[in-house]
């Protein structure tokens, strides 16, 4: 069999095991499709979760993206699973008592407005959004490279997969799919990176086999750190940003990770409030399998590439760098015309130019693994894009059908609005295909966005619904709207409107439009305990539900209400 | 709710006091060893790894890991002995 049979067979497998699930779990009642009835173990959604979390970035561009940054791609190694402490020690357990399904939900009774759960709903369908494009041409690029079908196609066969088991199995379906995908990228994941590991440094273990020895007294880094310097580059070890640069870039993803709706949703999805609370510890262990291995993944790539590329003969460079360089995802240009590859770091002289993606997509070819993993590398970055995309549409689906339809219309029978949720999956389903097709041109940046406003949006008010009793509804509608307009003014003024300007100098106080969503959380907390302050604490009722939500005591019957 | 106010408060006092110690240590092993003091660190070496830079890259990860399960264990403990728990 060759290598593009495999690839076929193998995604193809793990299509049917989806579709599969997807039948077997279908939905019922609204309560199913929006939480999956309530009923998830913390194991399952622990699973689920990680599925949920790493997306077609996490696995394809991660490693590649430490790999040319070193010790400043630590910022989403920590950022990315530091969130998960802030949600499992001050999020996950409280909302998983107050029982409701949806974050603007929570938002709209607590700070007892509709005006405020409209707000909410709004940030939430635009993070959900912007995220979702992204996934879905991570799809077709993944079979445009894979299968060798164009990035429409892929797209295409993308959604009808998700439209399946999304539009009819909703949260349970979900659910179930995502512990599925987990099991397939993480394998697809570790089995190059076990070999790879093993052939450089003879250590099987990845993490470490990073702090292991190339040869003989000489550790990985350290000759990483000589290779590269020896070409101009800066160590890989130390990094370029700025210390406040570093930590506003930590802060914001770690704070947008908790603030993530379709993150939060799925801890609304398990029976106890204990059992929130050991679902995330779940979540952070299988996301970690993968974020501790990313790094080595990132050296061992960096160290290869150099290793079989760097001054050798342009003619007798290994059949892995020929292969990838038919897709451009390796790109070699003799430019002195001296027949061997320079990799240089100034632009006008490098010879060498690799895409970040290529770390863990080639991984299988230069362990010289057998086919059939590359088959299964195709599949976990396929799982990764679905899974991922898979939640943020039930999201967005939830919003319109319960935030704003069912808000406005409280009469509507459970089972119209389980059909609403279902149509509306479909309707955001056919809106992100369109997207993955005709991508904004800005795909890059939205997870600054994403990130950004998530942080700057969700997290404070949340955090300040369940911690202060004063906090009003006039104080959490200001604090989002300050928190929203400030970062979405920011990153889009450096992005897309001065874009030449979007260097240290230029940024306020040197912090970069990813690291922005701190510094508006931190304006969203003012300006929220400020017009708190000024204006009437929150009625009795209210105050109520705070104390109630503080103990976890009775969170089955919440459910209910 | 079966609890008296006093003790609800007491409750809420030693939640908030377990969130204040752990998200200290939270701080300290991601943005204080990764970022603040990582060149400190870094003179330190266990076996190819500079201390710093390992942290910033593994250590503050496999720390998350251990404060949400200390986390876990402590609070499934307080409820059972306020006698808020769910079963």
């Amino acid at each position: 069999m060759d290598l593009l049979a495999w690839t076929y067979l193998l995604v193809g497998l793990s299509f049917a095991l989806y579709l599969g699930i997807a039948i077997w779990s279908r939905a019922g009642s609204t309560e199913e499709f929006y939480v999956a009835g309530g009923g998830v173990s913390p194991l399952a959604n622990g699973l689920a979760t990680a599925a949920d979390w790493m997306s077609a970035a996490s696995f394809m561009s991660m490693a590649g993206l430490i790999s040319f940054s070193g010790y400043d791609g630590s910022v989403y190694l920590m950022g990315w699973t530091g969130g998960y402490v802030l949600l499992a020690l001050l999020l996950a357990p409280y909302l998983r008592k107050f029982g409701k399904f949806t974050v603007p939900d929570f938002v709209g009774d607590r700070y007892y407005s509709n005006k405020a759960r409209v707000v909410a709903v709004i940030c939430a369908l635009f993070i959900s959004f912007t995220y979702v494009a992204g996934q879905m041409r991570g799809v077709g690029i993944v079979f445009s490279r894979y299968l060798e079908l164009p990035i429409e196609w892929g797209v295409v066969i993308g959604m009808a997969i998700v439209f399946f088991y999304a539009v009819l199995g909703g949260m349970k379906g979900i659910t179930y799919t995502q512990v599925a995908q987990y099991c397939v990228l993480i394998f697809a994941y570790m089995v190059p990176a076990i070999f790879i590991s093993m052939q450089l440094t003879g250590n099987p273990i990845p993490q470490l086999g990073l702090g292991g020895e190339v040869a003989e007294g000489v550790p990985l880094l350290d000759k990483l750190d000589g290779v590269l310097g020896d070409l101009g580059f800066s160590d890989y070890t130390s990094g370029k940003k700025s210390i406040p640069d570093l930590f506003m870039i930590t802060l914001a993803l770690m704070v947008g990770t908790a603030g993530l709706p379709h993150v939060i949703v799925r801890f609304f999805t398990v029976p106890k409030v204990k059992d929130a609370r050991l679902s995330a510890g779940y979540a952070l262990a299988f996301i970690a399998i993968l974020y501790t291995t990313a790094p080595a993944v990132a050296a061992f790539g960096m160290y290869n590439i150099i290793q079989s590329t760097s001054e050798k003969p342009i003619d007798q460079l290994p059949e892995w760098v020929l292969n990838w360089q038919q897709t451009k995802l390796i790109q070699i240009e003799d430019k002195n015309g001296d027949g061997l590859v320079q990799y240089l770091p100034d632009p006008a002289s490098n010879e060498l130019n690799i895409d970040k993606d290529i770390m863990v997509l080639a991984g299988p070819e230069i362990a010289q693994l057998p086919d059939w993993v590359v088959g299964l590398v195709a599949a976990g970055a396929m799982a990764a894009a679905l899974s991922t995309a898979a939640g943020l549409l039930l999201v967005i689906s939830t919003s319109i059908s319960r935030d704003l339809f069912k808000t406005f219309r409280p009469e509507i029978s459970d089972k119209k609005e389980l059909r609403i949720a279902r149509l509306s999956a479909a309707g955001a389903v056919i809106l992100a295909g369109y997207f993955g097709i005709n991508p904004p041109g800005f795909v890059a940046e939205v997870v600054a966005f994403a990130f950004g406003l998530a942080a700057s949006s969700f997290f404070p008010v949340i955090l300040l619904g369940i911690f202060s009793t004063r906090v009003n509804k006039e104080g959490a509608i200001a604090g989002m709207l300050t928190g929203l307009v400030f970062t979405i003014s920011y990153i889009s003024y450096f992005k897309f409107v001065h874009p030449e300007l979007n260097t240290a100098e230029h940024w306020w106080w040197g912090i970069s439009p990813e690291g922005i969503g701190s510094l508006g959380m931190a304006l969203n907390f003012l300006v929220c305990f400020g017009v708190s302050w000024l204006t009437p604490p929150p009625p009795k009722k209210v105050q109520e539900l705070i104390q109630e939500i503080r103990i976890p005591k009775g969170a089955g019957q919440a459910s209910n209400h | 709710m079966s609890s008296s106010p006093t003790k609800m408060e007491q409750y809420w006092k030693k939640n908030l006091q377990t969130l204040g110690i752990l998200l200290f240590i939270w701080f300290i092993v991601s943005f204080g060893f990764g970022i603040l003091w990582v060149e400190e660190l870094n003179t330190i070496r266990i076996g190819g790894f500079k201390l710093g830079f390992w942290f910033a890259q593994q250590g503050a990860i496999y720390a998350f890991l251990v404060l949400i399960f200390v986390y876990v264990v402590r609070m499934n403990k307080l409820d059972k002995e306020f006698n808020v728990n769910e079963d």
